[in-house]
């Protein structure tokens, strides 16, 4: 597990906020991604977990470029994304695909399964009439859906069968990484196993790497690898999932997985919580310095003017805090 | 639960049988004008998405004077007054100058907050939460989640939360009711509900859920089928679609919820650990 798959280098994020009707100015930017550098290993999950607005799903939609990066690298299976163009950019981008959130807004409801499921088949000429029918069977099989199903519409499915129509979409195109964006968030609590154990399934079987983008700390500490945390457009920890949670090195991190109930009473009543004070700040004037430090407990005068590094504080485990 | 203050209109929401007793009335056949009352005073109720409280056009300073001068009979500087304490004590900082802000301008957690505090404004003695956490990242829940303990200690008022959180809940309630498709099916002390799960649906739920806490590399337990849709009436169990343990009677009959031990009540026709009919 120690091949690079993707290398994401101090990648840059802005989003320009316009004013004016005729003339449209630049007044300021939203600071979505703000230098984050990390690498994914082949046949890994890594999981990106944060608050929401931090930046979760920018880092994602830039990797797979989406969004085109204001600046950074993204180096994936060798090559760098943001150099590439056209027919170049559309081979390399056939090996990541995507799964979302809200598995109905991203179905299109007119379209049937088989064709939501062969339309990147026969969009990148892989396959097109029975030949993409029996592969469209074939992904139905693979996500736990029954191939009779091909004719129907988005609609007539439920929640947890509609994401697995997104993922045998995803799947369609024999991608190496995956890029799960909150894909259980939506789901009833009931059904998100079944979601959750099907991902892990396929990347059994097929080898696949996932970036894991969630919210839930602990179905994030159940499904990935190493975890990185994000705060206000920085990643602020990075580690081995043990590392991670047993002895998480950043305030935030410490306050984050202090922050997450315990489906236990008997452990709940003898928990001590972190609790911060006050709310994220805005992305279009983040603080100087560290990011953290209008709600860190440990916040220092050198916090206000330094950005802390991101530095490597034993083997695989990194922290941005001038404290630790 | 929302038809408990009547917060469903009557139609076409409907309460088709019961009684909802609060301190020896029955709500459900109080006239409107004494639901009302009960509501604004003696019980509060907080929601999921705070807007929904508020009227947005009016400042959250005049949302909050206005019933403390119209129930509690208060002044405007009396009012003004515990308005600003009121603010402070649900952790707003600048709270007087806060008061003269419409909803818009707070933040989502302090919209929570604030509205808390409107909910606290007539020292009601039971409180509906309604999932009030569920859209705030969790830092924030846990401040939002201390505050209300912090209050339900110091005012002694009741809470009635509704959540599909079996995490948060474990560190707030002493006693929980699991609901499926309208009906609840368990209920027990907090402790003894974790520790002693008896419904098939409430045991399933909590070996679907991953801990903080542990590497355990067991394999999630998923629940077949799908969510219940509350349009069919069931002639049966409820859960009787998604149940490993289901037989015959299940389809016919509606279990009854009963208890099977001091303080836990099931609805449930079989004991999962036999396997057997135990009614
Ligand atoms: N297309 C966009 N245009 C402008 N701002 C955006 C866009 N997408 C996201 N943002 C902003 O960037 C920040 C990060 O958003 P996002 O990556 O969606 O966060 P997350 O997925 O962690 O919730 C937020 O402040 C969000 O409002
Ligand atoms: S750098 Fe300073 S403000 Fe930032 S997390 Fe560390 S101690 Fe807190
Ligand atoms: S009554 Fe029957 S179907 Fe319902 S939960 Fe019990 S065993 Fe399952
Ligand atoms: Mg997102």
């Amino acid at each position: 597990m120690s091949e690079v798959l993707l290398q994401v280098q101090n990648l840059v994020k802005y989003f320009p906020i316009k004013r004016g009707i005729i003339f449209k100015r630049e007044v300021g930017r939203v600071h979505a991604v703000d230098d984050v550098t990390f690498d994914i290993y082949r046949g890994e999950t890594l999981g990106l977990v944060g608050e929401s607005g931090c930046g979760k799903s920018t880092t994602g939609r830039t990797i797979l470029q989406l969004y085109r990066p204001s600046s950074g690298r993204i180096v994936f299976d060798g090559d760098n994304l943001v150099d590439l163009q056209g027919e170049a950019l559309r081979l390399k981008r056939r090996r990541m695909q995507m799964i979302f959130q809200d598995p109905y807004a991203s179905l299109n409801p007119r379209m049937t399964v088989g064709e939501i499921i062969s339309e990147p088949l026969i969009v990148h000429g892989i396959a097109k009439g029975q030949k993409a029918e029996a592969e469209v069977m074939r992904l139905l099989g693979l996500v736990g859906l029954n191939p009779a199903f091909i004719n129907r519409f988005p609609h007539e499915f439920s929640g947890g069968q509609r994401q697995r129509i997104g993922i045998a979409r995803a799947l369609a195109l024999n991608p190496s990484l995956v890029v799960c964006d909150e894909p259980i968030s939506a789901l009833d609590v009931s059904i998100q196993a079944q979601v959750v154990n099907l991902l892990g399934d396929l990347q059994t079987q097929l080898g696949l790497t996932y970036l894991f983008i969630a919210h839930d700390l602990s179905m994030v500490r159940y499904i990935c690898t190493r975890v990185a945390v994000m705060y206000l457009g920085v990643i602020v920890e990075l580690g081995n999932r043990e590392d991670l949670y047993e002895t998480p090195l950043h305030p935030y991190t410490q306050a984050l997985i202090s922050a997450v109930p315990i489906p236990d009473p008997v452990k709940e009543e003898q928990r001590q919580r972190i609790l911060l004070s006050g709310d994220v700040p805005s992305p279009i004037n983040p603080p100087t310095g560290c990011r953290f430090r209008t709600r860190c407990p440990l916040a220092a005068d050198v916090c206000a003017e330094q950005r802390p590094e991101f530095r490597e504080m034993k083997l695989g485990h990194w922290v941005a805090c001038h404290k630790v | 639960m929302m038809s408990m203050i009547r917060l469903i209109p009557m139609p076409p929401g409907k309460i088709t049988a019961g009684t909802a007793m609060f301190k020896g009335r029955d709500l459900l056949t109080l006239s409107d004008d004494e639901i009302r009352d009960v509501r604004g005073a003696e019980i509060a109720m907080i929601y999921q998405e705070p807007m929904t409280a508020f009227n947005p056009v009016l400042t959250v300073g005049r949302q909050l004077i206005e019933p403390l001068e119209i129930h509690l009979g208060m002044n405007r500087r009396q009012a003004q007054q515990r308005a600003e304490e009121l603010l402070g004590m649900v952790g707003i900082p600048n709270a007087r100058e806060r008061l003269n802000d419409y909803p818009h301008q707070f933040s989502g957690g302090m919209r929570q907050r604030a509205m808390i505090a409107m909910a606290l404004v007539c020292g009601p003695q039971l409180l509906i939460a309604d999932e009030p956490t569920t859209a705030l990242d969790v830092t924030i829940q846990a401040q939002i989640v201390d505050l209300v303990k912090r209050l339900r200690e110091e005012l002694g008022m009741a809470i009635i939360w509704i959540t599909h959180d079996l995490g948060l809940i474990a560190g707030l309630a002493h006693r929980i009711s699991v609901m499926y498709a309208g009906y609840v099916i368990e209920q027990a002390p907090i402790k003894e509900l974790y520790a002693y799960p008896f419904h098939p649906y409430t045991i399933s739920l909590l070996n679907s859920l991953p801990y903080l806490d542990s590497n355990r590399q067991r394999r999630l337990e998923s629940i077949d089928g799908l969510p219940p849709i509350l349009l069919d009436k069931p002639t049966g169990c409820a859960f009787a679609p998604r149940c490993k343990y289901v037989r015959e009677r299940c389809w016919k009959e509606i279990p009854p919820l009963i208890p099977i031990d001091i303080n836990h009540h099931v609805a449930c026709w079989i004991d999962p650990r036999s396997g057997k009919e135990h009614l």
